[in-house]
């Protein structure tokens, strides 16, 4: 799932305008990730920050 | 706030506002919202601006003008430079803005001829009947508002959302989004009334660093790399932070910057029944400079003026709407931004030997206007060897 460091964040919007899914969207200065993100991690790439991690699900 | 309008525009920066004002002032109702609690705020942008393309839209105010510019230079990989002059004498040939002031101006200026404007006001979901847009759904401090509106303008920037609710894709590809970094910096050496770009791939794989002048000794220092270059180590911000340390090692950042910048063709349409798209929201950026403004304000005027004629015929259905999609593609700014996204494909292959090449064979270039196609125009002239591959492209130039 993706992990958004809300620290290192700078609520540019860069990650929005690439995700194929549109699944983020850029709420003033918080990020919001949707149900519907696939963790493809496309956001996670281009992030100028590196704010963005996809991070495996933990095995119950 | 009404809970109708002739013209809903979602987004306050210069699209938007430029579209509020334009259709204020043709008489029609017009409400802009604004997600940010400031207009302005956060800065999103390295603010360059040509002189004429601000002279088309509003006289140069000092209190929205940080710098003038005079000339630019570029720097190749191995160091080598190139100066670019204008041949009018002592003529500026474009500024460094202030956004904050002037974004703010701009909606104030909108305002004043009658736009109603609501900041910290979201749109959260198009109103939508029979699959034509009808106004959207706003979210105001934990309040749902409902407005309905003739046409809406999505003006929502790089991160646009609104036209993706209304079924039109959006998604810039990964190697054509330009991930940026920015500093605003102060006491630190540099020529007040240049621009200094500096490229390669080390510097900036696939982009370009920059140097834009706020002041005698602060400027906006920045980077952006395209988003296949872009990964862990090796960010936009990393790059930028390499950069710093070596030329700017003392100097103070008083303002951090970050965005994205959607270098891709612009979108396939531009309007939908109800809805038209302007500004970044339509990817209307130039793909080789990465300059928005004043693209922006143009298909910001553009979208207004088109909704004024389509709400007096009584009809705002996608077939009226689309004189406004045809209107910018086959106008100066679309035809710049075709022949620049060619020029962008090509430049982003270019390896560092041949940026050396390029930029070493000239060292002054006195253009009668600075411009990319004069720049272009020239290099090709004085590279023909080089840039061999580029002459089909060069037909376009003339």
């Amino acid at each position: 799932m993706l992990h958004v460091f809300r620290d290192v964040c700078g609520y540019c919007g860069c990650c929005v305008s690439v995700c194929p899914e549109g699944a983020l969207e850029l709420i003033d200065a918080y990020l919001e990730v949707g149900d519907n993100c696939t963790g493809c991690g496309i956001c996670a790439k281009v992030c100028p920050l590196g704010a963005l991690e996809v991070k495996d699900e933990v095995p119950v | 706030m009404k809970s109708r309008y002739d013209v809903l525009v979602i987004g306050g920066g210069p699209a938007g506002a430029i579209a509020a004002g334009t259709a204020a002032k043709a008489g029609l109702s017009v409400c802009l919202v604004e997600k940010r609690p400031a207009i302005g705020a956060p800065v999103r942008c390295a603010e360059g601006l040509g002189t004429e393309a601000l002279a088309e839209f509003t006289a140069p105010d000092p209190c929205f003008i940080s710098a003038e510019l005079r000339g630019a230079g570029i720097v190749a990989p191995d160091g080598s430079s190139l100066q670019l002059n204008s041949q009018m004498a002592g003529s500026k040939v474009g500024y460094i803005l202030d956004r904050k002031v002037f974004d703010r101006e701009l909606v104030w200026r909108a305002a004043e001829t009658g736009a109603d404007v609501a900041v910290k006001t979201r749109a959260s979901a198009p109103i939508l009947e029979n699959g034509a847009v009808k106004g959207a759904v706003l979210q105001y401090c934990g309040q749902t508002m409902r407005v309905e509106a003739d046409v809406v303008i999505a003006a929502d920037g790089v991160e646009s959302k609104f036209p993706r609710w209304c079924g039109i894709d959006t998604t810039v590809p990964v190697r054509e989004i330009m991930t940026c970094a920015q500093y605003l910096m102060t006491d630190i050496d540099i020529d007040p009334t240049l621009t200094v770009f500096y490229v390669g791939n080390e510097i900036a794989p696939q982009g370009y660093l920059w140097i834009f002048p706020k002041g005698d000794r602060s400027a906006n220092v920045g980077v952006g790399i395209s988003g296949l270059k872009s990964g862990s180590g090796h960010r936009a911000r990393d790059y930028l932070d390499r950069f710093v340390a070596s030329k700017f090692p003392n100097g103070k950042t008083i303002e951090y910057i970050v965005g994205g910048v959607p270098v891709c063709q612009p979108l396939a349409c531009t309007a939908a029944d109800g809805l038209m798209i302007a500004g970044d929201a339509a990817r209307v950026v130039d793909p080789l400079t990465g300059g928005g403004i004043y693209n922006a304000m143009f298909t910001g005027r553009l979208a207004a003026q088109t909704a004024v004629s389509a709400i007096s015929s009584g009809k705002c259905t996608k077939d009226v709407l689309m004189a406004y999609d045809r209107g910018w593609r086959e106008s100066h700014m679309g035809k710049t931004i075709a022949r620049n996204w060619h020029l962008k494909e090509y430049f982003v292959k270019m390896t560092d030997e041949k940026f050396n090449a390029l930029i070493s064979s000239v060292s002054t270039l006195n253009l009668e206007e600075i411009s990319t196609k004069n720049l272009v125009r020239e290099l090709i002239r004085k590279n023909p060897l080089v840039l061999g591959d580029l002459a089909k492209l060069a037909l376009s130039l003339r």
